[in-house]
Formats: structure tokens, sequence, C-alpha cells
């Protein structure tokens, strides 16, 4: 089957489809234990030069575990850590060549703007007036230049994250690492910072890795994302990849919003696979081939707005259709979301979004309307329970 | 809690304050009387402050008292403050409990018995007791002082301005003295005022320690004040009140004026955002 | 680099050392003297430099230390118990100390009650004014009161300058004068934890008692009270403890028949130079103090790990 590509292609950069392209930073069977609690299990990845690749996962993932490991603030129970084919291991922080920007900024209040970016310079013993002309371009690409003289309590929290942005870009390290550096802005801030992190990581071509719980940002920023659940990868991949082919459960309910339809596999062919939901018994048939066995249960996930929503009744022997009742209508302003009941149950749902084009809506859909909901064949991504 | 104080409260607040200060504001007033009976107002006069600056013992046994105290809270502010850092920062280790107990023990434990203890243990060691011994005692409980100042101030502090000193290349002693010392030496100067004045005051832990020629001005206090009150004492104690009240009061100002300065900052830099 | 085991904050062994400093500090000048107390607590009065023995003399080696050990007794303690003097002067310190603090509670609670009351603006120089008798030496402030308390001091000058006595009450040199002076020496150590916890009490939590029908009287016994509960148990424990071995106030304010454990064991330190009855007069104070500094203790921790 020829492949599709997934998403939009935002630049000719793949090093991670070639298997020969040496990585740039890599975990061997890194594994970390405090006490009895195992927060990252026997994990192996591998990051390239100049990827600006993310971390995402929920609280106590192992994602900044991991991160502060590369840092040298943690050392693995076991495994390896390379960055540009030097073992790590042994090496403290203050010598390792990659800077942190920390959640909580960790700005020196005791510093002004201008000598918390020079510190790191300062301890490299860089020449005065170089690190004066470093000092100052990093103030102009982080558009600080007025507050140089500043101290940190004298910033608002956008100035201070920009500063926290400068200090550990100063010293050009071969990876900045990002510790949930937007969490802090608010939502406004946030999207705009995104776009100038993205910005500046190409200006500079360097390696960024990020940390971060908001699946928006991480899909924002980088090239690859790496999921994580339990101190383990769950999938790496490219956004688009993890948005519209996840390859897991967890990873399909994580990312985004999705409906989970629970079905029986009943054929399966070249031309790809037939399930029967376990409810309501609709027939779905999508062109996936699938490892699972006939009668096997498996989980359909489908995103609400590839799911299409009519007035009327199934027609009869069709199949990726199912008849709903309306049971919810939420108006988001750009989207509407429609929950419509399709069992006994009143979990037994199914969501449906569409866009809100035009501002006056002629006959609108509403509650307890009998509708049909259909999808296309390719819609949809067979996972195995 | 933030409602209008009744007249119930303006009273117990000003008895309560009257209650503290009366008695030191009639020992200031009395340091001042003519008459040699302490209680019976002769007229104005300074002649006891005159007069003290003829007690060449007196003298003696203040500079005793400055340079035991000065030296005692230098050495049980580096203490103190190593003391507060392991406190916060060790975790876990083999005798936490014990240090933890050692720590705060002294600050209620009676000062006879850390007196008698401490003598005890130099004339065990066959120390002869004088202005180094009395040093060694201030030393010891008012460390515990300074760790438990300088602690509440490390409590608040943001480990990650440290591990993002030496994420940028500097080494841990260091990053110490540049970022972490900085950050809590209000504390530390706190802590050192604290062992300053607690050295300064005592009694009776200098009583037991102290050996011939180590005569300290509270002790000189005490021994006159056995005797009877006497105006110049009151001009004694009158000099020791005005001098902490002033630095008190000046230390207290700095730090208000300083935090005045910090919101109103901070207030300017909020809303820059957007 | 093979240093699997390195933690962030590396130290080197200088730098273990240094963190050590703190430790062996307390270890040779806290708890070691302990030690040496309770080790000559079993010693006997002698007639020599130091005035007891057996003397420990590490120069005779682990011989002599046998040697010493055999020699040791519980002969003071046993005295302790027959002279009525020791133990009366216990049970009367903690019966001082006991109702001292209970009067510090009932001077000290409107104090910070008023402090928590208070608009905004006053209360750093409230706080202020609470803090400076602290830093000020508390022998001065015990001082400061014999002149006003003795028979031609200023108080009785006052009370019969208004005529509401003839003759000079005796207070100085009595048990009263030594209440006064524990009430005042340590009235800022319970305002301190008090007005803390008061203060952190949320305004709306009487608002909202109120808005359910109940009167502000009732309000203060039901809700104020209850809470400000930690600091009023913090505040006592740091006037108890100290007060039961308190040395100073009732050797300048209390009288010949006042007794109180810490001046009993400095007399019988200086006076009578008995250094192993003063020993075991220690080591009993100590194990009288040991349980309330625990329960201390337990609810300081209590207390900040609500915080934290």
């Amino acid at each position: 089957m020829a492949k599709k590509s997934i998403g939009p292609v935002r630049r000719e950069f793949v090093p991670w489809e070639n298997s020969d392209h040496p990585p740039f930073i890599e975990f061997r069977n890194v594994t970390k234990k405090f006490g009895e609690f195992v927060a990252v299990r026997n994990l192996s990845l591998k990051i390239y030069e100049k990827e600006f690749f993310a971390l995402l996962g929920g609280s106590g993932c192992g994602k900044t575990t991991l991160m502060r490991m590369l840092a040298g603030f943690e050392t693995p129970t076991s495994g390896q850590i390379f960055l540009d084919g030097q073992d790590l291991a042994g090496i403290p922080p203050y010598r390792r060549p990659s800077n942190m920007m920390f959640q909580s900024y960790a700005l020196f209040p005791h510093m002004n703007v201008e000598k918390n970016i020079a510190f790191g310079l300062k301890q490299d013993s860089m020449p005065a007036q170089d690190i004066e002309a470093r000092v100052s371009e990093m103030l102009r690409l982080t558009k600080l230049e007025q507050f140089a003289q500043r101290k940190p309590h004298q910033l608002s929290g956008g100035q201070r994250q920009r500063v926290a942005l400068a200090r550990s870009l100063a010293k050009r390290p071969k990876v900045l690492l990002l510790d949930e550096p937007l969490g802090a802005l608010d939502r406004k801030l946030r999207e705009e910072t995104q776009f100038e992190l993205m910005n500046l990581q190409e200006e500079l071509e360097m390696t960024f890795l990020i940390v971060t719980h908001d699946q928006e940002e991480a899909m924002t920023v980088a090239d690859r994302i790496a999921v994580m659940d339990k101190g383990e990868l769950v999938q790496v991949a490219t956004p688009a990849e993890i948005y519209e082919a996840p390859n897991s459960k967890f990873v399909a309910d994580f990312i985004g919003d999705v409906n989970l339809i629970e079905a029986k596999v009943t054929e399966k062919s070249d031309a790809g696979t037939r399930l029967v939901s376990v409810v309501d018994g609709f027939v779905i048939d999508s062109e996936q081939e699938t490892e699972a066995g006939l009668g096997e249960t498996v989980w359909y996930a489908i995103r609400p707005e590839k799911v299409r929503i009519a007035q009327g009744r199934r027609e009869e022997g069709q199949v990726n259709q199912i008849d709903g009742l309306v049971w919810d209508i939420a108006y988001l302003g750009d989207v509407s979301c429609i929950h419509s009941k399709v069992g006994e149950d009143d979990h037994d749902t199914i969501r449906a979004t569409f866009a809100n084009i035009s501002r006056m809506v002629e006959n609108p859909i509403t509650w307890d309307d009998e509708v049909v909901l259909s999808f296309d064949r390719d819609a949809g991504v067979i996972l195995k329970g | 809690m933030t409602r209008g104080p009744t007249w119930f409260n303006i009273t117990s607040l000003v008895l309560g304050f009257s209650f503290l200060y009366l008695p030191i504001v009639l020992l200031v007033i009395y340091s001042f009387n003519e008459s040699r009976l302490v209680t019976v107002w002769g007229g104005f006069s300074t002649k006891w402050y005159a007069s003290l600056l003829q007690n060449e013992q007196l003298l003696d046994a203040a500079w005793v008292t400055l340079r035991v105290a000065f030296a005692s809270a230098t050495i049980a502010t580096v203490l103190g403050t190593l003391a507060a850092l392991i406190l916060v920062r060790s975790g876990r280790f083999m005798g936490r409990s014990l240090f933890s107990g050692m720590i705060f023990a002294p600050l209620v434990m009676p000062e006879v018995i850390l007196g008698l203890s401490l003598l005890l243990l130099f004339v065990a060691m066959g120390t002869a007791r004088g202005f180094w011994t009395v040093m060694l005692a201030h030393t010891t409980f008012a460390m515990c002082y300074v760790a438990v100042v300088v602690q509440s101030r490390l409590v608040g502090f943001d480990k990650s301005v440290e591990e993002a000193a030496e994420d940028l290349g500097c080494p841990p002693v260091k990053t110490f003295f540049l970022i972490t010392l900085p950050i809590i030496l209000p504390g530390v100067i706190a802590g050192w005022m604290l062992a300053f004045t607690l050295s300064l005051d005592d009694l009776v832990i200098a009583s037991f320690t102290t050996g011939p020629g180590a005569t300290t001005l509270p002790m000189k206090i005490y021994s006159q004040v056995r005797l009877g009150v006497t105006p110049e004492i009151n001009a004694v104690c009158t000099i020791l009140v005005g001098l902490v009240t002033i630095g008190v009061i000046a230390a207290s100002l700095v730090t208000k004026r300083q935090q005045v300065q910090r919101e109103r900052d901070e207030r300017a830099a909020f809303g820059a955002d957007g | 680099m093979s240093e699997q085991t390195a933690t962030p904050a590396k130290r080197t062994i200088g730098g273990k050392l240094l963190i050590a400093m703190p430790y062996l500090w307390l270890l040779v000048f806290f708890l070691a003297p302990f030690l040496i107390v309770f080790k000559i607590s079993l010693s006997q009065i002698a007639v020599s430099i130091p005035p007891y023995s057996p003397a420990i003399d590490l120069a005779e080696g682990w011989q002599g230390l046998v040697e010493a050990f055999r020699e040791f007794s519980f002969e003071n303690y046993i005295w302790l118990t027959e002279d009525a003097l020791y133990w009366k002067s216990y049970v009367s310190s903690v019966v001082i100390a006991a109702i001292s603090t209970l009067f510090t509670l009932l001077i000290g609670y409107p104090i910070a009650y008023g402090m928590a009351r208070s608009p905004q603006a006053w209360r750093p120089t409230l706080l202020m004014l609470v803090i400076l008798p602290f830093w000020t030496s508390f022998l001065i402030r015990v001082y400061a009161w014999i002149g006003i308390l003795k028979n031609e001091g200023l108080l009785n000058q006052f009370l019969m300058m208004l005529g509401l006595i003839d003759e000079p009450l005796v207070i100085l040199n009595t048990n009263i004068a030594v209440y006064i002076g524990i009430v005042y020496s340590y009235l800022p150590f319970l305002v301190l934890p008090l007005y803390a916890s008061l203060e952190r009490l949320d305004g709306s939590l009487l608002e909202a008692a109120e808005d359910l029908g109940c009167p502000p009287w009732k309000a203060f016994w039901k809700i104020t009270v209850p809470l400000s509960l930690p600091g009023v148990i913090a505040g006592c424990f740091l006037v108890f403890i100290p007060a039961v071995g308190e040395f100073v106030i009732p050797d300048l304010l209390g009288g010949s028949n006042t007794l109180m454990i810490g001046k009993t064991l400095w007399v019988e330190f200086f006076n009578n130079r008995d250094w192993p009855v003063s020993s075991a007069v220690a080591v009993i104070l100590l194990m009288i103090l040991v349980i309330p500094i625990v329960l201390f203790q337990n609810q300081q921790q209590k207390m900040s790990e609500k915080e934290g």
C-alpha cells in the first residue's frame, strides 16, 4: 500500500528516517529508581542534531527525570547517556555542554538581567569584551535591551521568561533543555512565545529538548514528540503521526479528543478490516490492516472532527454509518460538539464536531433529534486493547 | 483577620505594651536621677554616666563582653548556617534526628544545665577557663539560634536557582558563595545579630564557664545588683538598652524600606505583558 | 568517569568535613558534656581539684576506666530523695512555672488578639514592639522590677500616693515577684506564636459563623479559640520549659523561701561546691523536662508539616 503523507510537512528534515544517521543525544537502556519508585524504566531514545524534540506526558511520567539526567542533576540507576558521542556518566552538571531553562526560571534574584545572562559566560572565563558582545546579542535577540539593568523582581512574568531563555542560550550549549518553559505564562503570551521559540531554534540552528504536559505546546513547537507514561516511551513520532496514527489507546486518548469504540474483528482482507461494534452492532469498514485475529476485541479510535452528522436514519446495509439520538450539544464558538447516544447506556455516546463557518444557522440539529453519524474508510485507527 | 479594632482590643494593647515597656522606661528615667537613692527623684543629672567612665572594672568587663560576643557570634553564624543547610538540604542521613534534636534542645534547655555541663567538659579536658571557654560556650548555644533563623530563610529557597548556576558551569562551592549566600544573607545577618545579643546578655552560662580575668558585663551587673540597686547600674542598663533599641529599629527600618521598594517595583512590572 | 554513584551535590572529602563540622561541634560541646554530667553525678565529693572522685584519668587507660566505674554509686540520687529541699524545689519549680505560664497566657492572649485584629498598617510596628524587649537584656529587664517592687519602690510609692494603701505591700522577695518576673520576661515568647496563628485565621470564618446565626462572643469561643490552639500550646511550652529551670528571676526577685531548682543547683555548685550533687540535680531536672521538650518538638513538627 502506498504510504500517504500524514499532516503538513514543515520542512525537509527527517534524520530519524535514516537509520545510519548518527544520533546527537542517545539514552541507552536508562533506568532511574528513587527508592522503590521507578521513574524511568529501561528507556532508549535517539535525538538528532538541530531537532526540536518534545517529551510529553502527565505529571509523574518520568519526563522531567529524563531531562534532569541529561543535565546531570540526577544519575541513572543503570544505562548510559551520550551527548555528541560522549558518555556523560560521572560528568557533573557544571561541566556538561547542555544548558537548561528552568520551570521556575530560577533567575538569580540578586543580579540584574545583564549579570544573569553573563553568569554562565563568566564561568568559562570568557574575555570581558566577548562577554559584553554576547550579552548584548542575547538582549537584542530576546528584546530585553531596555531592561538590562533591572533585577528579576522588577520584571513581568513574560520578561522573566525571556531572561531565563537568554541566560540558557548565552553559552551556545550543544543542547538547550526547556523544562515546562511556558507553564507560568497566560494562554495568549504562551502561544506567541511558542512561535518565538521555534524561530530562535531555527535561527541559532541548535538542538532543543522541551519537557511539557501541554499537548498543544508540544505539537506546535516540536519536530518529534515522545509520549511518556509510567517511565516508558509509548510513542515517538511527528506531531501529525501522533495525532492521526496513535499506536495505542493511551496515546489516542491522551492527545486530543477521541471516540473509542469497542468492536470485534469480523473480516480481514488485503483491502482492510471489518469490525462490528459491541454496542448497537453497527459495522465499521476500515482500510487499515490489523494484527488482531478474527473475533478478537479491538478499539476503533476516531477523532470527533472526522465524524459527519446529519438528520435522518442510516441507509439499510451501509457501513460506517451509525444511528444516534442527540443527547448534548456543546457550543464552543469556533466549533460545536454534538454528543449522540448510540446505545442504551448514557455513556455510549459518540462525539462529532464541526466548524461553525457561518454566523446564522438554519434548521440546526437540536436535542432529541434522530441523526446519522458517518465517516470515511480511512478516518479512524484500529488499536489493540 | 481584617476587622476593626474594638475598644477592648485597644485597651488590651495599651495595657499590654505599658506592662512591657514601663519598667524599662522607669529604669531609663531613674538613670538620670541626681539622688543616690534610686527611688527618690532628686533632680536631673548625668553624673552617673560620668562616673561610669571612671569605673575601670565595669569598662574592662564591657570590653571582655564585646570581644566574646563578637567572636562567638561570628563562629556561631558560620556553624549555624552550615547546620541549617544540613537540616534543610541533606535529606535523610545517619543520626539526623539526633542532629536536629541537638539543634533544638538548647533553645529551651535551662541555662543552668548548659552552663554546668559545659564547665564539667572544660574541667575534664583540663582547659584553663577564661575568655576562650566562655566564647566556646556561647558559640555552642548561639549557633542553634542561628541555625533556626537561617533555616526559616532556607525553607522558602528555590533550589533550582542553585541548579541553574551549576548548569551554567559554576562548581558547587563557588555556587554557594555566588548564589546561595547572597540570597540567604538577610537571614545570616539576623542570625549574627541574635547571636551577638544573646552572648551580650548571658549571665548564667558565662558564670559557670568563666575563669579569672574574664568577668563579663552581665556578671558584673549581677554582682552589683545583689548588693542593691544603684543609679550607676541604671546608667549601664540604659546604655545597653539604647544601643540594642537603635540597632533593632535601624535594622527593621532598612528591611521595611527594601520591602516597600520591592513591592512598588513588582507592582510596576506587573502587567507589562500583553 | 566511572563514578556511577555521583549525586548532583557531589562532595569531596573536604566538603564532607565542612558539613560535618556543626555536627561534630554539637557532639563535643553539647552531647558529650551531658554524658560527663551524668558520669559525675555518680561520683563522690572530694577535697581535690576537680572536687570529685573518681576522676576518670584517661592516662590509666581501660583499667582506669573500669576502676572508676566500680566506684560509681547512686548515692547522690538517694541523697536527693532523702533531703526534702531537693524534691520540694522540683515540685515548687514546676508549680511556679505552671502558674506563671497560666498568667502569661491570660495576659498574652488579649495582646496577641488585639494585634491580630488591629489594622494591617499597625501590625509590623506592633510586632516589633513585642520583639524589641526580647532583644534587650534579660538581666536588665528583671533588674528593672526590683526598683518597682521593693518596699520603698515605685509601685508602693504610687499606691500610697493614691491613698489606696497605708503600709507598703511586701512584694519583692516573695513568690508573687517571681510570677511577675516570669510573666514579664517570657511574655514575648507566648505572644509571638499566638499572634502568628491568630493572624493566619481567615476572617471569613467568623463572618460565616455569624451568617449562620452565631453571635460574636460565641463565635470567638467556637471558632477563634480552637483554631488558635496550636499557637497557645507552642507559646505555653516556650514559657513553661525554660521557666522550670529559671535561675535569675527567683534569685533576684524571689525570697529566701522561694524554692526553684535552678537556684538550688546554683547554690549547690557555687556555694557548697558539691559538683556531684549538682550534677545529679541537673540530670533529674533534665529528665523532668525531657517529656515537655519532646512533646514540644513533636508539635512543632506537626505544625511545619501542615504548612508544607
